[in-house]
């Protein structure tokens, strides 16, 4: 009897501890609201699209009555639909070709492009690897096994083991696409589960070279300049270099609009950049721009 | 006969006839709702994996070398994978029998009572261990270890990945292999005794071949476990898809395959399909080596 009535005053407790934080939640979300209402469509890069997703719910959340949709399929099917009308804004990983361009031109608007982010991954070898910076040429050289051995790019007599992201990171596909020039990676590259797992193998393999994205760099491991080709200063990757388009491992993202954006498209994009934005640009292991 | 495989009804009571046919017929649908949870998964496997063979040709899935699945130019052999998986169970059967073999003779037949109530508790502990616990001691102390010892470049290879699973698959084993050697009649043993034999010869040659099939089986389970483990392997093996045979060589399997790919890969593109068609083939694979085990122990059973 008495243990009944005990768990029934313990349910009651939980209970009215449930209610009271569900009441303290709605509060701190009805306060937050702003009014802006309407509805943006975003198409584009699939390299942008988590990322973007990830702005437009914190904007939504933000701001009450806006519907954004984000859809991916790549960076030419974002120009298309935004040629043809079919979406507001358009993700990109490059710049807008001269044929899209004038096709858009042709409809009277000018290509707007706003930079929201940036990709960047930072180069890692063992520590004790002699080797300081590498160009361009010679990451692709190495990622896509032309080159197995560190001696041919001057540093010790050592085969090469390349460490990569899975697959399906986007990580993966922007260091193909940028750096190798969407040649295949290397049979034996052995692609590990994160970047946490790349740090570690990287550490205690020295003959290892892997990528990670620009924040998680650790005192295991040794990170690289790079270089554009052989003329060039080798540069340090860090925020700034990515910024300024230095740092050659690295590409500005875009949001491009059909002329000037309007209002909700103009909000949106400066949110991007915003102090709430650049955190979750961050969190989503890209690059934020802007101060 | 001890298994716990073999559940066969004891004779029955005979009491109220209705309220026993009721608890039977509840049973009954609740061992075909498992079967038919079988069947429905591999039907759904196989639907999914279909739509590949429209785009890509199914030889070049199942005779291909190469899986490079976000390609410019994909390819989804399925041989690098398998070969992965073949050498990682290769490798944690040649450690894990003999050893497993041997702890199951000490408990079952060695053993005093006490040192036996102790082992077997903490052997099937070994089973309660998260798989990603095994993968992270793989990758941080294990690795370290295999590079030092063996002056490898990397410890993260097919071998790393053996030692774990030849560890994970003990429990399976053990357990049941010493059940299928406790369920050999104390009879046999007498009579080898009686002839003359010592302890050790009785069960070399009498208890152990006596109890073979059970054994068999109890192996091919383990092997099972092994095969279809994932969390570890995609810790441990570097996950490098290419063609090796050797232990110190990254290897990919099916299972860290689709663990890696399948979270990010977009539904009902190629890719997406390729990876039922791995799981179809991971399934079919499992499957035979269930159904063997269950024919050696039906055949250990007869007698």
């Amino acid at each position: 009897m008495r243990n009944g009535r005990t768990l029934g005053r313990a349910v009651t407790m939980w209970l009215a501890l449930a209610l009271a934080m569900a009441a303290a939640v709605g509060m701190v979300s009805g306060c937050a609201k702003e009014t802006a209402a309407g509805s943006l469509v975003v198409k584009g890069s699939d390299t942008l699209v988590n990322l973007s997703a990830a702005w437009a719910e914190a904007f939504m959340e933000a701001n009450e009555g806006v519907e954004i949709s984000v859809q991916g399929g790549g960076s030419s099917t974002g120009f298309k639909a935004l040629i043809d009308g079919m979406a507001d804004l358009a993700n990109a990983s490059r710049p807008i070709k001269d044929s899209e361009r004038q096709a858009l031109e042709a409809k009277g608007k000018v290509p707007v492009a706003h930079v929201v982010a940036c990709d960047a991954v930072n180069m890692v070898v063992h520590p004790s690897n002699p080797i300081r910076s590498l160009t361009m040429q010679q990451l692709s050289a190495i990622l896509t096994g032309q080159v197995t051995n560190w001696k041919s790019l001057g540093g010790e007599d050592r085969p090469i083991t390349v460490y990569s992201r899975e697959t399906s990171s986007g990580t993966y596909a922007f260091v193909r696409e940028h750096v190798m020039g969407d040649q295949d990676y290397v049979f034996s590259a052995r692609l590990m589960p994160s970047s946490e797992s790349i740090l570690q193998a990287v550490s205690q393999d020295a003959t290892a070279i892997g990528y990670v994205g620009l924040g998680y760099v650790t005192e295991a491991v040794r990170v690289l300049a790079v270089a554009v080709d052989d003329a060039s200063p080798a540069v340090p990757p860090s925020i700034e270099t990515v910024n300024d388009g230095s740092y050659p491992v690295a590409r500005p993202l875009f949001v491009y609009s059909a002329g000037e954006p309007g209002d909700l498209g103009k909000a949106f994009i400066e949110f991007c950049t915003s102090e709430a934005g650049r955190a979750i640009t961050e969190e989503m292991g890209f690059v934020p721009v802007g101060s | 006969m001890r298994s716990t495989l073999s559940l066969r009804p004891g004779p029955r009571p005979r009491r109220r006839a209705t309220e026993g046919r009721q608890a039977e017929l509840v049973l009954a649908g609740l061992a075909s709702c498992s079967l038919l949870a079988l069947g429905l998964i591999f039907v759904f496997l196989v639907k999914e994996a279909l739509p590949l063979f429209k785009s890509y040709p199914f030889e070049d899935f199942v005779r291909g070398l190469e899986w490079q699945p976000t390609s410019t130019n994909v390819r989804f052999g399925l041989v690098p994978l398998l070969a992965g998986t073949f050498l990682v169970t290769l490798g944690a059967a040649v450690i894990a029998v003999p050893l497993s073999l041997g702890v199951a003779l000490f408990v079952s037949e060695v053993a005093p009572k006490r040192i036996r109530e102790l082992l077997k508790p903490g052997l099937e502990l070994l089973a309660a261990i998260p798989s990603v616990v095994y993968g992270f001691f793989g990758m941080v102390v294990l690795a370290r270890w295999l590079q030092g010892v063996f002056g490898l470049t990397s410890g993260l290879n097919a071998f790393n990945g053996s030692i774990l699973l030849a560890v994970m698959a003990l429990p399976t084993m053990v357990t049941l292999s010493e059940d299928a050697l406790r369920a050999v009649p104390e009879s046999y043993r007498n009579a080898s005794l009686a002839m003359g034999a010592s302890r050790w010869e009785t069960m070399i040659h009498v208890t152990l071949p006596s109890a073979r099939a059970g054994v068999a089986a109890a192996v091919i389970l383990g092997l099972g476990r092994v095969i279809g483990e994932t969390m570890t392997v995609l810790m441990v093996t570097g996950n490098a898809a290419q063609i090796s045979f050797s232990f110190f060589d990254s290897v990919r399997t099916m299972t860290a395959t689709i663990a890696a790919e399948m979270a990010e890969c977009a539904w009902g593109t190629p890719h997406y399909h390729a990876l039922f068609a791995v799981g179809a083939a991971l399934f079919l694979i499992t499957f035979v080596f269930n159904a063997v085990a269950d024919i050696l122990l039906r055949r250990g059973a007869r007698g």
